[in-house]
């Protein structure tokens, strides 16, 4: 709870409490640690080159480049309507199922872009898991909801110990370990959002998006998922879109901000990456205007 | 105050502030100090008025009772008194002026009739519904199915018995086989419309979580949006198997009718509990007429049945908005 008194305190104060978060961060400690970790472990997950996103005629997203490291969370934020959410279902191909949608430029997952024809993207999103905004467990029970994904995936192993592991990945195991056949809506809203992120790693997957995956939440469980994101960083590579920057600054290690670009002629509006980095320095010295607009609360 | 509220608020003059001031004055607005809510009495023109719409409303409700409950009484009065085991479990004598004897027959021949037009319609119309809302959404063959279907709905079901006379009986005769075609015809409309809303009210936020864990398309399908869809697709499923329990006209034309117990599907005529009750019904002799009362109580319990699954199932509905 301390945390959360010292973010509403930053926000009060305004840019001087970005020295704050630059000392969470040490942004000198942190690139020691990355030197350790050179090699093979450090190639990006997922290396995204000049991507664009239509929706029919319209222009959702414009020109992004960045690369996703692997074990770290990484951030996406920005305004409301910069593309946010349109960026993170591309690197899941969730964007196909909205009738209308293009997507131009390319996605490497470990070298391979997953847009290359013949790349189903039934089996992309086997490998890449994802949270959604609003909890969404299945109307089944617990145990069905975890089963799920692995059943759909020919899995032949030991089912029971499968959900329970998944369950106490997502720290959610001794809540409910007494009640699996119970109905999954019959949760806190909390506790359906640890359900579905224990859902997503029951199919072992590479990267876990998170789509705003605290923004239905009270700030107890939004604190429980965002311990929750520490842990599984150990193992996942996690990308979470979010509108909220305290929380960018609080749980990633790297940061993308988007904003939108407008065209006076047409009104046309769509999103670009504006800036792309190490948290601590994205929020203490950043180097586009509007980043540092933005992180300093001025508009958004 | 937003702009679209002020007029109403303006209009209302059914509470009055204490001032006293009983109309010109609205009951919006901010009150004025010194003053309590519980001040505030409600004006007696609102309890009037409140006292004549609750009224009227119960009233409605009574005059639409009135015929479901007459209907209700007046078949269990007289279709009690011929109903016994004997009537459950025997067929039509060969005469209509003779006593005893029941609509076994047509019991038999509702059973197979409805039940071949189920296992035939079902399926087709819970998988065109599918087509509709998954595959198809707006494409001209969606349309058109989407049209046939309304078209089909409100076709006089006569006319489906004709049809099917013309198309099957002609050639083929009689038989169970003809009057479960016209059923399923009258039944199929009905299956793919309700089955359509009740899979369009499936949220997205499930088929999305489904495709995020790599699921295809049918396997979504299969294991997501028809199962949460289930307790709305069942409840539309017994309605239609309700009407088709209730069809006559249509059998006329394709089942005929018969006084002996059959089980054959083709090459005889068949009797169904709805020919039985219109046999016994036209005819002048009061056992005949007996006997249809009865076939009516056996039907409408029936019919009653299935609609009280209906709505136990669908009560049961976890579609979650």
């Amino acid at each position: 709870m301390n945390d959360e008194i010292t973010h509403l305190e930053q926000e009060e104060a305004g840019v001087s409490s970005l020295a704050a978060v630059a000392a969470r961060h040490g942004s000198e400690e942190r690139w020691g640690f990355a030197a350790e970790q050179q090699g093979f472990a450090e190639q990006p997950v997922f290396t995204v080159r000049d991507l664009s996103v239509h929706y029919g005629k319209n222009v959702a997203l414009k020109g992004v480049s960045m690369d996703i490291r692997p074990r770290r969370i990484t951030a996406i934020i920005g305004p409301s309507g910069c593309g946010k959410s349109t960026l993170i279902r591309c690197f899941n191909r969730m964007n196909e199922l909205i009738p209308g949608a293009r997507v131009d430029g390319e996605i490497l997952y470990h070298g391979e872009n997953i847009y290359a024809p013949g790349v189903d993207p039934v089996v992309v999103r086997r490998h890449i898991g994802m949270v959604f905004q609003r909890p969404n467990p299945f109307p089944k029970s617990i145990y069905d909801n975890i089963a799920f994904g692995a059943k759909i995936n020919g899995y032949k192993g030991d089912m029971d110990e499968l959900v329970e592991k998944s369950l106490r990945r997502a720290a959610l195991w001794d809540e409910v370990k007494t009640q699996l056949k119970k109905s999954a809506l019959d949760l806190s809203g909390g506790q359906q959002q640890r359900l579905c992120i224990a859902r997503a790693i029951a199919v072992e997957p590479d990267v876990i998006l998170m789509d705003e995956p605290a923004s239905a939440l009270d700030p107890i469980a939004t604190v429980r998922i965002e311990d929750l994101m520490q842990e599984l960083k150990q193992d996942y590579s996690i990308v979470i879109v979010t509108h909220n920057m305290q929380q960018a600054a609080r749980v990633s290690d790297e940061t993308a901000f988007l904003y939108t670009e407008v065209d006076e002629a047409t009104s046309a509006r769509w999103g670009i990456l504006v800036e792309f980095g190490d948290t601590g320095q994205i929020f203490t010295k950043p180097r586009d205007k509007r980043t540092e607009d933005y992180v300093s609360g001025r508009f958004g | 105050m937003s702009k679209r509220r002020t007029p109403a608020l303006g209009t209302d003059r059914d509470a009055v502030p204490p001032t006293g001031e009983d109309s010109g004055h609205w009951a919006g607005g901010r009150m004025a100090p010194g003053l309590s809510l519980a001040e505030c009495r409600p004006t007696r023109r609102r309890v009037w008025r409140n006292r004549r719409n609750s009224t009227l409303v119960l009233l409605a409700v009574g005059l639409t009772m009135i015929p479901v409950v007459l209907i209700l009484y007046q078949i269990t009065a007289k279709g009690i008194a011929t109903m016994d085991w004997e009537f459950l479990t025997s067929s039509m004598p060969f005469s209509f002026r003779r006593e005893g004897g029941g609509f076994l027959n047509g019991l038999v021949g509702t059973l197979i009739m409805v039940g071949l037009a189920s296992v035939v319609s079902i399926p087709l119309g819970v998988l065109a519904a599918v087509y509709l809302v998954e595959y198809g959404k707006k494409n001209w063959l969606a349309n058109l199915i989407r049209f046939f279907s309304d078209v089909m709905t409100g076709v006089p079901s006569v006319f489906v018995g004709l049809f099917v006379y013309t198309a099957l009986v002609v050639q083929f005769g009689f038989g169970a086989l003809m009057g479960a075609a016209a059923l399923a015809i009258i039944m199929m409309p009905i299956i793919v419309r309700s089955t359509e809303e009740m899979l369009k009210l499936v949220p997205n936020e499930l088929k999305d979580a489904s495709y995020a864990l790599g699921a295809a398309k049918w396997q979504t399908i299969l294991r997501v949006i028809l199962p949460s869809a289930a307790p709305g697709i069942v409840t539309g499923v017994m309605l239609a198997v309700a009407r088709a329990a209730g069809e006559t006209a249509p059998l006329i034309l394709t089942a005929l009718g018969s006084y002996q117990l059959t089980a054959k599907l083709w090459g005889a005529p068949i009797s169904s509990l709805t020919l039985a009750i219109f046999d016994g019904a036209r005819n002048p002799f009061a056992a005949g007429q007996a006997r249809a009362w009865a076939g009516a109580l056996e039907l409408l319990i029936i019919v009653l049945v299935f609609t009280i699954v209906a709505r136990v199932v669908a009560s049961r509905s976890r579609i979650s908005r």
